[in-house]
C-alpha cells in the first residue's frame, strides 16, 4: 500500500513550496477558468478567447522586458484586448471575426518584438518558454494573493450579470427588449474573460490557456442539461485535470533519463483535459443513443431488395 | 366601396366580411375596451433611405391584430420601434398611455429568429423561468413560489410534456411554445410576436395562432403578430396593420385588404382576389396590357 502512495505521489510532493503555490494558483485559475468558459462555449466565443491569450502573451513578454509583475502584463493588456474587441464589435456577430483577427494579427506582432528584445537583451532567460508554454512551478509566493483577488474579481462580475448575461446569450434581442443593457452586460463578460485568460496563460502559457477555458467547458455541456450543474462539472474537471497535472509533472522528474528534469505541467493539463473532453463526448453520444426513440425495422419481403 | 376582383367566381363566398371574420375564433373587442398601444405618426429613416412614413394605429386590450406585408417592409423594424429598441425619425409610441422606453412597463417579445443551440443546457422550463427575472443582476435563490409561476406557464402553452428537454433539441414549433411562455411569464398587457409562424409546419402553425387566440381572449392581452402570410391569422385577426411601400393602413381586415387600399399602399395597382376562402394579393395589370397577373403573395 505505501508503494503505491509512493508511487503516486513521489517524496516530498506535499511539501515542497512550489508545489503548495502551483497548487493553490492552478485551483483559482481552474475554477475561474470553468465557469468564464462555460458561457464562452455558449456564446461561441472560443475564438475570441483564444485571440486573448495572444494577447496575454504580448503583455506577458511586455511586462518581463520591463521587468515588471507578468500578472499585470497578462491581464492587464488582455483587459486593453478585451476593451478594444468590444469597441471594433465583438458582440455583433458579423464583426465578430473581423474584431477578433485584427486584435489577434496585432498582439502576435507585438509578442514577437517583446520576446526578441527580452531574449536577445538576455535580461530574462527562458522568457518564451514562460510567456508561451508557463511554467506553474515557478511563480511566486506573493503571487497567490494577486491571482485570488484578480479571481475573486472576474467571478463576481459574472455572478452579477449571471441572468442578463445568460438571457442575452440566449437571444440578444430578447434580452434587450426586456430591458437587459446588453452591451455593459457584454463587457463585462469580455472582462471576466480577459481575466481568466490573463490568469491561464500565467499556469498554462498564452498558447494553451485556451484549453483550460474551453476543454472543461465543452466536455461539462456535453453531461448535463442544466446550466448550474454545467458550470459544476466544469469546476471538478478543471480543478482535477490541473492538480493532476501539477502531480504528473513533479512525478516525471522521475521517470526517465530522456528528459532533463519535469515535463511540462501545461503538457499534462491540456492531455487531461482533451481526455475528459473525448470521454464526455462519447458518454454524451452514448446516452443519446440510449434516450433516442426506438424506431421499427421495415421487413422487406424476400426478392425485393435493391 | 371596396373592389375586389375575383379569381373564380364559383369559388368566391358570397360575402368577403365571411372571408376574413367568418369564424367565430375571433374576439369580440368592444371600442371601450382600453387602448394598450398607440403608434402615432411614426417615421423611420435608416441610412438616408425612408423605411417606413407617417405609421399610425392602435391595438385594444384583448385584440388579436396581424401585421401584414412583404418581406422587407419594415415590420421587423416598426416591432423594434414598439419596443423602444429603434429611435424613429418622427412620431410616437405609447403603452398604456406611457411613451415607451426600454424600462417602460413589460412587453412581451417573441423574436423572428433565436438559434437556440442544441447543446445548451437551457431546458425549456429555464427558458421560461428567465422571462421572469432574466433582466435582473445578480444570482437568484430557488423558489417554490417562480417553480410554481413556471409550471403553470407551461401548462398554459401545453408545454409540460418536454419542459425538461434542452430548448435547442425541440422541434421549431415546440420552441415557439416555449418562446410564447418565455414571453408571457412577466404578464405583460401587450404581446409582440415578429415572424413566429416562418419554418413551421401547417398544423403547427394552427396550433400557435389558435394557443395565441385563446391567450388574447383569456388574458385580455393585446396581440401583434407580424407575418408576410395573413390566411392563417384570418380566423383569429381583430384588425390588420398593413405595410406596404413604406406606408400602413389599419382596421377590419375586409375594410383594408382591398384593391384600392393596398394599391394605394404598393403605389402601383395590386389586386386582392378571394379563392376558396383564401386571400391572394396579387401584382395588377396596367390595363392596356394583356396576360396573367402575377401572384406577389399570399395575403
Amino acid at each position: 500500500m505505501h508503494d503505491v502512495y509512493t508511487a503516486i505521489f513521489e517524496p516530498g510532493f506535499f511539501g515542497n513550496p512550489q508545489v503548495h503555490v502551483a497548487v493553490a494558483v492552478g485551483g483559482v485559475v481552474a475554477i475561474v477558468c470553468a465557469v468564464v468558459g462555460v458561457f464562452t462555449v455558449m456564446r461561441g466565443q472560443s475564438f475570441a478567447g483564444h485571440s486573448l491569450g495572444d494577447v496575454s502573451a504580448a503583455g506577458g513578454s511586455g511586462a518581463l522586458l520591463i521587468g515588471l509583475n507578468p500578472v499585470a502584463g497578462f491581464v492587464g493588456l488582455g483587459a486593453v484586448g478585451a476593451a478594444v474587441m468590444d469597441m471594433i464589435g465583438v458582440q455583433r456577430l458579423r464583426s465578430r471575426d473581423l474584431a477578433t483577427g485584427i486584435v489577434l494579427g496585432a498582439a502576435i506582432g507585438l509578442s514577437a518584438l517583446f520576446l526578441y528584445l527580452t531574449t536577445t537583451t538576455g535580461a530574462t532567460t527562458g522568457a518564451t518558454q514562460h510567456v508561451l508554454f508557463g511554467s506553474i512551478f515557478t511563480i511566486a509566493t506573493g503571487t497567490i494573493s494577486v491571482v485570488t483577488a484578480l479571481g475573486g474579481l472576474a467571478l463576481a462580475g459574472v455572478a452579477l450579470v449571471y441572468r442578463p448575461l445568460l438571457l442575452s446569450t440566449v437571444s440578444p434581442d430578447v434580452a434587450a427588449a426586456r430591458g437587459v443593457p446588453v452591451r455593459l452586460v457584454g463587457v463585462t463578460y469580455m472582462l471576466a474573460l480577459a481575466v481568466s485568460v490573463g490568469l491561464s496563460s500565467l499556469a498554462l502559457g498564452a498558447i494553451l490557456s485556451t484549453a483550460l477555458l474551453i476543454g472543461p467547458a465543452a466536455a461539462a455541456l456535453r453531461l448535463t442539461r442544466r446550466i448550474a450543474w454545467a458550470l459544476v462539472i466544469a469546476c471538478v474537471i478543471s480543478v482535477l485535470a490541473t492538480w493532476l497535472g501539477v502531480l504528473l509533472s513533479y512525478d516525471s522528474y522521475d521517470w526517465g533519463s530522456a528528459h532533463n528534469g519535469r515535463l511540462p505541467v501545461s503538457f499534462f493539463i491540456v492531455a487531461l483535459v482533451v481526455a475528459t473532453y473525448v470521454l464526455s463526448s462519447a458518454a454524451s453520444a452514448r446516452t443519446a443513443r440510449a434516450t433516442a426513440p426506438r424506431r421499427d425495422l421495415i421487413k422487406v419481403p424476400a426478392g425485393t431488395e435493391g | 366601396m371596396s373592389r375586389r376582383r375575383d379569381f373564380d367566381a364559383r369559388a368566391v363566398t358570397a360575402s368577403p366580411a365571411a372571408v376574413f371574420s367568418g369564424s367565430s375564433a375571433v374576439a369580440d373587442v368592444g371600442a371601450d375596451t382600453p387602448e394598450i398601444l398607440r403608434v402615432e405618426n411614426v417615421g423611420v429613416a435608416l441610412a438616408g433611405r425612408r423605411i417606413l412614413d407617417q405609421v399610425s394605429f392602435a391595438v385594444r386590450a384583448g385584440e388579436f391584430t396581424g401585421l401584414i406585408g412583404p418581406n422587407g417592409a419594415g415590420k421587423t423594424t416598426l416591432l423594434r420601434v414598439i419596443l423602444g429598441l429603434h429611435r424613429p425619425t418622427d412620431g410616437s409610441v405609447t403603452i398604456g398611455a406611457q411613451p415607451r422606453s426600454p424600462r417602460s412597463q413589460p412587453v412581451g417579445y417573441v423574436p423572428q429568429k433565436v438559434l437556440l443551440d442544441p447543446d445548451m443546457p437551457i431546458r425549456a422550463r429555464d427558458l421560461v423561468a428567465l422571462g421572469l427575472d432574466g433582466n435582473r443582476f445578480g444570482l437568484r435563490l430557488p423558489s417554490p413560489k417562480r417553480a410554481q409561476a413556471v409550471r403553470e406557464m407551461l401548462h398554459a402553452v401545453d408545454a409540460e410534456r418536454f419542459a425538461d428537454a434542452r430548448v435547442g433539441t425541440l422541434s421549431g414549433g415546440e420552441q415557439q411554445r416555449v418562446l410564447i411562455a418565455h414571453a408571457l411569464i412577466s404578464r405583460p398587457r401587450l404581446l409582440l410576436l415578429d415572424e413566429p409562424l416562418a419554418n413551421l409546419d401547417l398544423r403547427s402553425s394552427q396550433e400557435i395562432i389558435q394557443l395565441l387566440a385563446r391567450i388574447a381572449r383569456e388574458q385580455q392581452i393585446a396581440i401583434l403578430l407580424s407575418a408576410h402570410e395573413m390566411n392563417p391569422l384570418l380566423p383569429v385577426m381583430n384588425r390588420v396593420v398593413y405595410v406596404a411601400g413604406g406606408r400602413a393602413a389599419s382596421g377590419p381586415v375586409d375594410e383594408i385588404v382591398t384593391t384600392e387600399v393596398l394599391s394605394r399602399l404598393y403605389g402601383h395597382r395590386v389586386d386582392v382576389l378571394n379563392v376558396h376562402g383564401r386571400v391572394l394579393v396579387v401584382a395588377g395589370q396596367d390595363d392596356d396590357h394583356d396576360g396573367a397577373a402575377q401572384p406577389t403573395e399570399a395575403g
